[in-house]
């Protein structure tokens, strides 16, 4: 199966009236799970396509780009290594990623 | 990003045109690029990058003026021509299909080529000589022939071989290799273009059905464009 487009679906869903915020890695260090450029499109309700990584901080940068649409306002976001026995947000590669979060308007 | 330059991006990116988005990570500021068109003395320095970008396949994040730019490239989408509608061949269609690439199918045996045995395909039924002088494999093109028969393989080779492909592979063993070899210079391909078919076609990593043989070749693929074509890409 190939990956949906991103950016055909992100513009489906402005066509819809949807709120959209898209998700671009623009930095990586160390073993980093996706190359620099990777992108997630997120809605005003909780829908989304893409990664930014292997499924390890999805769902804070989705909650990050709500308040994107919200305020309107980009944001940069970085990730990196966590404690492994905290449940907190991070990358258990060891990498470390920059997220940058527009909206699409 | 404005949605100007999405619908700009997705436009070019429908007609096959490749592109370049830039973003200014500070202001918000961006716009779409494509190469060659619009350059004025401003933006010589921001159109080498996008050329950099576009070359090596990868985003450059770079401080040009004052202005945090982050550099994403859009190039044409990637192509896989599989000469040999066989059993090996609708793995090695799903495989690209599932790394980005756009797959066609050349087989003018009929029953071989059909929609059911290749669903999201394309399907040409042409002979190889014809069809390749038609699709004109570029350098974002891989061609793999599987189909055992010189009739078929032979020239669609020929043609690749001539091409700027950037993967030519072709199935058989080392014994019908060395035959392949003395039919294409007697056809009168150089050493050079010869050198750079891949055969027996794969990374040698003990491949045995036809869905791990398409793994092997989709491996070698992937190398050829990540490390080979895109080595300068190391940023």
């Amino acid at each position: 199966m190939a990956d949906q487009d991103i950016l055909n679906t992100a513009f489906e869903w402005l066509a819809e009236g949807r709120d959209v915020a898209l998700a671009t890695v623009v930095e990586t260090w160390g073993s980093a799970p996706v190359p620099g450029g990777s992108q997630l499109l997120v809605d005003g309700q909780t829908n989304f396509v893409g990664s930014v990584s292997g499924g390890c901080v999805e769902t804070a940068v989705i909650g990050e780009a709500e308040e994107v649409i919200r305020t309107g306002q980009p944001r940069m976001l970085e990730y990196g290594v966590t404690n492994e026995m905290a449940w907190e947000v991070g990358l258990a590669c060891g990498g470390r990623i920059k997220v940058y979060v527009e909206p699409i308007r | 990003m404005r949605k100007e330059s999405l619908e700009q991006l997705n436009a070019c990116r429908s007609a096959n045109r490749p592109c370049v988005l830039f973003r200014d990570l500070d202001t918000h500021e961006s716009f779409v690029l494509e190469p060659g068109l619009h350059v004025d003395e401003q933006h010589a320095e921001l159109h080498e990058l996008a050329m950099q970008a576009l070359r090596t396949d990868r985003c450059v994040r770079r401080d040009v003026r004052g202005q945090d730019w982050f550099v994403q490239p859009f190039n044409a989408p990637l192509r896989l021509i599989i000469i040999g509608a066989v059993h090996t061949g609708q793995h090695l269609a799903s495989c690209a299909l599932s790394c980005g690439y756009d797959v066609v199918v050349v087989d003018p045996r009929q029953a071989f080529a059909s929609e059911a045995r290749f669903p999201g395909v394309t399907l040409n039924t042409e002979w190889p000589d014809y069809a390749l002088e038609v699709l004109s494999p570029d350098t974002r093109t891989a061609l793999v022939t599987l189909t055992h028969d010189p009739k078929l393989d032979d020239p669609a080779l020929q043609a690749a071989l001539r091409s700027p492909a950037f993967y030519i592979g072709a199935l058989g063993s080392r014994r019908t290799q060395a035959a392949r070899v003395k039919r294409l210079r007697e056809a009168g391909l150089g050493e050079a273009e010869i050198a750079r078919l891949k055969a027996p076609v794969g990374l040698d990593i003990g491949a045995r059905s036809p869905a791990e043989i398409a793994v092997s070749i989709m491996a070698e693929i992937t190398q050829a464009l990540r490390k080979e074509l895109s080595a300068d890409g190391a940023d």
